[in-house]
């Protein structure tokens, strides 16, 4: 037997960090290591990435990567990515944080992000709930199901995220699952490379909350579920694709949206040289 | 225009400000449009793309919080400006700064509060929020102009201390101060002493993120191979999050004591006629204008008055109050609300406070301070 010295991604990783904060079943660790890869395949020179999030479980996520890391306050990694993108325009800004984060208590800074088409991209790992403070409901739960804080279902509607970021204009819209491993790597690459704001949506168990208030016996069951429930239209009606697996609604996944549109960094930079080159 | 010709200028407060940002090597403006300081935001729309810097309005004040730090830990100096209803919404992310050791400037513009209080008019709320706003132990650096000059100067100051304290450094200006015009006289560039601020690049072995046996080590900017993590949770000196009371400990009192051991090199303030005055009225900002007014008045009439002004109200200036307090049987502190510094004068010279409340709406009138040093002292 060979003994393994080195995890195949030392230099990506904080190996000293390990084991991470992160429960049997999860799918952030495959979230990470898909964005890793796409780190790797980006040809961006690794000391040009950096990671912010905010607060929750994927807001742990760059804490793990061997890069510059921020994890901010909850729900404004957008607006403090947005400050260092504009400060230093040759990094390469992800933000991955979960739903509640990005859109619940971070939502207004949301809807301004992609509204600006701020050179970010943004990964939103949403798993139906609040994970880390123990399950309860938020506005991406699915109609009827159970929460920590819906115990009787829920009766709110939810957000249909690739709808949001598509009708506030950004660059790029995608949503995968975490049983998609090769399809979500090759999200991120792409969208690593598109200029103005990227928004990838993962869906992504949470077996001791969302999962065990559902029925869901472990997260290999609750993964199963979305992978089955799902299929693929790239070029799907976005207005018709939020979530209700409960219902026997499929889970449409896909590559959305890829258009030329002008950045906020392109735009903003192109002021700046008119001012700068006009009679000083 | 780059930087703002030495000169004279007729010049109100936000413009002073604003300028002596930009002579602070301010280059990251990001802010949300609120009475009275919205001047400073659009003053700043104007003049930071011209020196290649960037301005952004953002969706709150939340955010522009948010923004400035980032952009700080993105390579750039960086301000914004707000008034209370937005000062409160900043000390979520203010503690941000704090724990990130990040360096930031935060320009308050007090007005009538609480809520949105008398947005066009002038107040002094927000000087114990600007010591305790956020959550959790702060060792807040706060100063606090009275002058369209002194505007200028202190923001220059703030920046300094920022960059060198690493921490978010509030400017309480107040509605007067902001929209007042008078002479400002503005030196030539190499006349001020601007921090430039010190990075780490390469990181060697085990080099933490930050070294609490010192109390400045200075901070890396994102994108230059660093690769440290910077976190809001409570860290170790390598950047990583614990939950051990002992790390709370260390981390803590280092963000506390880098303050706290140079307070004498922080604490400013300025003393009018208080050498021989057995009664020592203490006021900051505008209220320092009717005041000296008023001392000025009581010395006409033989009585021995003087004024204590802290300009940086946060370190409070202890040891200089514990000293007048040794002389002076009485202190009166006139305020621009229902009795806040009073409260910390009165815990650090441990005598007889006399307690002026002016509401909110108008800067105090002199004659009200003067019938108050009057009954003190006859």
């Amino acid at each position: 037997m060979t003994e393994v010295e080195y995890h195949p991604k030392h230099d990506l990783i904080r190996e000293e960090r390990f084991p991470h904060v992160w429960c049997p079943g999860c799918g952030l660790g495959i979230e990470l290591q898909c964005y890793l890869n796409a780190l790797e395949k980006s040809g961006i020179p690794q000391n040009n990435h950096v990671l912010v999030s905010g607060i929750g479980c994927t807001a742990r996520i760059p804490g793990y990567a061997n890069l510059d890391t921020y994890h901010t306050t909850h729900g404004r990694g957008l607006p403090f990515a947005t400050g260092m993108k504009i400060a230093n325009p040759d990094l390469k800004v992800t933000v991955i944080s979960g739903d509640g984060d990005l859109f619940n208590i971070g939502g207004n800074h949301f809807i301004h992000a992609a509204r600006r088409n701020m050179d970010l991209l943004v990964i939103c790992s949403n798993n139906f709930n609040y994970g880390m403070t123990g399950g309860q409901h938020g506005s991406t739960t699915p109609p009827t199901s159970k929460s920590a804080s819906t115990p009787y279902g829920n009766i709110e509607p939810t957000f249909n995220l690739p709808y949001i970021a598509s009708a506030l204009g950004a660059s790029y819209v995608a949503r995968w699952t975490v049983m998609h491993p090769r399809q979500l790597t090759k999200s991120i690459r792409t969208a690593m490379d598109v200029k103005g704001f990227a928004f990838i949506e993962v869906l992504s168990p949470c077996p001791p909350n969302f999962g065990k208030f559902n029925g869901f016996k472990d997260g290999f069951e609750e993964m199963e579920f979305y992978r089955k429930s799902s299929v693929v239209q790239n070029d799907a009606k976005l207005e018709d694709i939020s979530i209700d697996p409960f219902h026997g609604k499929d889970i449409v996944l896909g590559d959305f949206v890829n258009r030329k549109r002008a950045s906020y960094i392109t735009l903003e930079h192109e002021l700046i040289d008119r001012i700068r080159g006009g009679g000083q | 225009m780059n930087f703002l010709p030495p000169g004279k200028y007729f010049a109100d407060g936000n413009f002073a400000l604003t300028e002596g940002a930009i002579h602070a090597g301010c280059r990251f403006f990001a802010g949300y449009p609120i009475t009275p300081s919205s001047e400073v935001l659009e003053r700043m729309s104007i003049r930071l793309p011209e020196v290649g810097g960037h301005f952004i309005e953002m969706e709150d004040e939340i955010a522009s919080m948010a923004a400035i730090i980032g952009a700080s830990n993105g390579g750039s100096k960086s301000m914004t400006a707000t008034s209370g209803p937005g000062f409160s919404l900043m000390q979520e992310n203010i503690g941000l700064g704090v724990i990130t050791e990040t360096p930031t400037v935060v320009l308050d513009e007090m007005r009538g509060g609480p809520s949105t209080g008398i947005p066009t008019r002038v107040g002094q709320g927000d000087v114990m929020q600007a010591r305790w706003g956020s959550h959790g132990d702060l060792a807040p650096i706060t100063y606090a102009p009275n002058s369209v000059q002194e505007s200028f100067d202190l923001e220059i100051e703030a920046f300094n201390a920022a960059e060198t304290y690493r921490q978010p450094v509030i400017v309480a200006s107040d509605q007067v101060i902001g929209h007042l015009t008078e002479i400002l006289e503005v030196k030539n560039m190499e006349d001020y002493h601007i921090v430039q601020r010190e990075t780490r690049k390469i990181r060697n072995g085990n080099e933490g993120v930050y070294d609490y046996s010192r109390d400045f080590t200075p901070m890396f900017e994102a994108g230059t191979g660093f690769r440290g993590n910077v976190d809001s949770l409570t860290h170790d000196e390598r950047g990583y999050p614990s939950n051990e009371s002992s790390v709370e400990k260390e981390m803590l009192e280092h963000l506390l004591n880098k303050v706290r051991k140079n307070e004498d090199k922080i604490v400013k303030y300025e003393e009018f006629l208080v050498e021989d005055s057995k009664l020592v009225v203490v006021a900051y900002g505008i209220t320092s204008r009717s005041v000296k007014q008023a001392v000025k008045e009581a010395r006409k009439e033989g009585l021995k008055v003087g004024m204590f002004r802290p300009i940086t109200l946060w370190p409070f200036p202890e040891k200089r109050i514990r000293q007048l307090a040794e002389q002076s049987k009485e202190f009166i502190v006139p305020e621009i609300n229902y009795g806040q510094y009073s409260h910390s004068v009165r815990e650090y010279s441990q005598t007889e406070i006399k307690e002026m409340h002016f509401p909110p709406g108008a800067v105090p009138d002199y004659r009200v301070i003067l019938k108050e040093i009057e009954r003190c002292l006859k």
